[in-house]
């Protein structure tokens, strides 16, 4: 009798222990990420890795930004504009609940832009919501702010991850202990390994198909190539272009390709000589060749660009053309401008490997005629403290990631030291307009000046190159902001 | 005796404090803002200014280092610039994953590098003592991480024995954590053993030549015996000396095989505060692994100086 009972637990067991795998498998993911965030408020700290793992997972804003980075309704469902383009009336979602249990009304709202904008903030993107005048509680389910000056993408930069709801009670501990509104709450981080969310139940929106997801920390790509073979991890939002060719030709994975917000660029200090002398950027522009670049640092994923714009952005034109590659005409612009030699620069390099490999191409370009590169390769600190901060350098490479971010060209002081007050005009213009039509020429003719005065070497917009296991599905292809949405994501047979 | 220890704490003590300034001072010439670091590059020069203040970043270098110097003596190493989290705690958790991972590597090496050594010395010039010394010449030449991916390959993703990385901790799962330590600890493990495999090696061969092997056979002792008995025992002493420096080198050295197994262990800790200019988490993690090797190395000292009273008397140090 006893055997049998053992016998029969054995077999109970072993039964459960298998439909719960069975179960338990299709509704979880573990996603593998290069960089772990060193903190998990998006507040607080401009790391893309903090949002890739909390952005409209845990954390939400008055409204979101989707896969193809237009403006959706978030804890804020319907909003007015005012004629003059300067008051703005959110009505909120309602039945809204933090992790912790607390509610959710118009005071959190309050709560959230009085932080940011506080004397002693140290939100990375303050400067995007100083348009923001006041906040205004009307009642627990309606919020009115008040702009000094009509802002085009204030929409747009609420939806940012600088700009989540957070809530008086949690707010201080959200750099270890997250607590948003989002469809999966914090569980658990064990540091340097990975990050645990599971389903929050009582989401106010629909409930996402997943009940939980892992973040694994995983840096080095022939690590990450192993940990997805090996079906460690599900999939990674952003892998490394020269390892794909495993992944395209296998059936158990699909490789996602989509644009990103990164326009890279090769930077030139404007402020300096030469290149303080426009022949010589033109020269610059003329000497280099995009296609050979994207072949050679990105292998092919990436789009050509002929100014700081992106290419899926609907006020996009395509300038590349405005000096296309002639090295002939390039040494003659160097002639002009009293170089008939060349000159000796250098190029600092930041360590993420698109630059390091576009650098030595754009030095072998350059070099056809006559500028020789010395190329200084830099940790970010060192980088950031060199080239951004003190602007010590000559050229850089580096991708600018935030979206619609033509407005740093108008700022003198900002480290590409370009100076011209008829853009600075333009852009304050751009900023002020919310009609689209007039946007859009404004935009357009901003980026004709940045091609025709050759501000920058203009590069390729930055892929995304995501893999995952083939029987996922929901992914963002495209990154038009930085986050990883789990959103949508669901196991199909 | 107590003269000879108390000779060596004062030491001891001097050694830490001269390498925490210089600790404090290299890393305070590093070229990097740390508050810039975290906000990015667009955020304005207001909220850097911000945010320095609040880490506490402008206050004068003396007095920084007076305050961390202090602060250590109370358990406190400050807080983490852009984790936001005590020192003392990060470190503490990353030694869950380095300090077992570095005492398995050693048991590995040990384990196989000192058979291997006995085995080539008694058969000293035939195949199996070349074979043996090929091994662990190419063992002691392959590099960690080559090696670790090689072993990942093979018992990950080919045959899916173990995981390919990252760590279980130890309170969910004492198997799986130690499965996860597994292919790391041999990738770790294996190379040192090619170098202590030839150390015993050396030594026991030196030590056969010696005049009490030759009375140990002489009182009737097969060779194979004497070397046993005597030998291998004597020969142990320069192999305990080369096992410790391995544990201070396997602790400090595990930054590589860390990274390739997405290990959360000390080594990318200090490789990640590095790139993000964490200051005071690098100063408290480097002053821990100070501690940890001079601590090794007074302890061999003076239990070196219990069992050899020559060493007491100053003549010979």
């Amino acid at each position: 009798m006893a055997k049998t009972t053992q016998l029969f637990g054995l077999i109970l067991s072993l039964g459960l222990a298998l439909t719960s795998a069975a179960l338990a498998q299709p509704s979880e993911i573990r996603i593998g990420v290069a960089l772990e965030p060193p903190m998990l408020d998006p507040t607080a700290g401009a790391a893309e890795a903090i949002d890739v793992v909390t952005y409209q997972n845990i954390f939400e804003g008055l409204v979101r930004i989707d896969q193809d980075g237009a403006v959706q309704p978030g804890l804020a469902q319907d909003w007015t504009i005012s004629e003059d383009g300067l008051t703005y009336t959110f009505e909120l979602a309602s039945d809204v609940t933090f992790h912790d249990g607390s509610t959710f009304d118009a005071e959190d709202v309050k709560f959230t832009f009085d932080r940011i904008l506080a004397s002693d903030s140290i939100n990375a993107q303050k400067a995007l919501y100083e348009p923001i005048e006041a906040v205004e509680v009307i009642d627990p389910q309606t919020v009115e702010f008040t702009l000094s000056r009509p802002d085009g993408l204030f929409l747009f930069n609420l939806g940012r991850g600088d700009a989540v709801i957070v809530a008086p009670e949690s707010a201080e501990n959200n750099a270890a202990e997250p607590i948003g509104t989002g469809p999966f709450a914090f569980i658990q981080w064990d540091r340097g390994s990975r990050v645990v969310l599971e389903r929050y139940e009582p989401y106010w929106g629909e409930l996402p198909a997943l009940t939980k997801a892992s973040f694994v920390f995983i840096g080095d790509t022939a690590t990450l190539t192993n940990a997805l073979l090996a079906g460690d991890i599900d999939g990674t939002n952003n892998f490394a272009a020269e390892a794909l060719p495993i992944f395209e030709a296998n059936p158990q994975f699909k490789v996602l390709v989509g644009t990103t917000e990164g326009e890279t660029v090769l930077a030139t200090n404007n402020a300096r000589e030469p290149f303080n002398d426009v022949r010589v950027r033109q020269a610059i522009a003329h000497a280099i060749d995009r296609e050979e670049i994207i072949e050679g640092a990105t292998y092919g994923y990436g789009e050509p660009i002929g100014s700081h714009f992106a290419p899926h952005h609907p006020y996009y034109v395509d300038l590349t053309e405005t000096y296309p590659h002639d090295p002939d005409a390039a040494r003659r612009l160097l002639t002009e401008a009293g170089y008939p030699e060349g000159f000796i620069a250098t190029l600092k390099l930041p360590p993420v490997a698109y630059a390091g490999l576009s650098g030595q191409i754009i030095a072998s370009q350059l070099a056809e005629v006559g500028i020789r590169l010395e190329l200084v390769n830099m940790e970010w600190a060192q980088w950031l403290e060199d080239v951004f901060t003190n602007k010590d350098y000559d050229f850089t490479i580096v991708a600018h990631v935030e979206p619609f971010d033509i407005g740093i060209y108008a700022d003198p002081d900002y480290y590409f030291g370009y100076d011209n007050p008829e853009f600075q005009a333009l852009v304050e213009e751009l900023n002020a307009t919310t009609d689209e039509e007039l946007r859009r020429e404004l935009a357009v003719e901003a980026q004709t000046i940045l091609a025709e005065d050759a501000v920058n070497g203009y590069l390729f917009e930055l892929a995304q190159t995501g893999v995952w296991n083939a029987k996922l599905e929901g992914m963002w292809q495209n990154a038009p902001i930085e986050g990883v949405v789990l959103r949508d994501i669901r196991w199909v047979e | 005796m107590i003269l000879y220890s108390f000779r060596r704490l004062v030491g001891f003590a001097a050694t830490l404090l001269v390498a925490a300034a210089v600790i404090f001072i290299l890393l305070d010439l590093l070229p990097g803002d740390p508050a810039r670091f975290i906000l990015g590059i667009n955020a304005s020069a207001e909220a850097v200014a911000n945010l320095r203040l609040q880490l506490g970043l402008d206050a004068p270098a003396h007095e920084r280092f007076w305050g961390w110097l202090a602060g250590m003596f109370t358990g406190d190493f400050g807080v983490s610039y852009t984790q936001r989290a005590p020192v003392g705690t990060l470190i503490w958790d990353r030694l869950g994953v380095t300090v077992p991972l570095t005492a398995i590597a050693m048991i590995i090496s040990a384990a196989v590098g000192l058979p291997a050594g006995i085995m080539a010395a008694r058969r000293r010039g035939k195949a199996p003592d070349t074979i043996t010394m090929v091994v662990a010449q190419l063992g002691i030449a392959v590099p960690n991480f080559w090696f670790g991916m090689l072993l990942t390959l093979l018992f990950a993703v080919t045959l899916r024995w173990l995981p390919p990385g990252g760590f279980t901790p130890w309170h969910e799962d004492v198997w799986a954590a130690l499965r996860s330590l597994a292919l790391p600890g041999l990738a770790l493990g294996l190379p040192q053993a090619g170098i202590l495999a030839r150390v015993m090696r050396t030594a026991l061969v030196d030590v056969t030549g010696q005049d009490f092997i030759r009375t140990a056979r002489a009182k009737g002792l097969t060779k194979g015996e004497a070397v046993w008995r005597h030998g291998v025992r004597n020969a142990l002493l320069p192999v305990l000396t080369i096992l410790g420096l391995q544990f201070a080198f396997l602790i400090a050295g595990t930054i590589i095989v860390e990274n390739v197994f997405y290990l959360p262990g000390l080594g990318r800790l200090i490789f990640t505060a590095i790139s993000e200019r964490d200051l005071v988490l690098v100063r408290g993690a480097t002053i821990i692994l100070v501690l940890a090797v001079t601590a090794t190395m007074l302890v061999t000292d003076i239990a070196y100086a219990l069992i050899d009273p020559r060493l007491r008397e100053g003549s010979v140090r």
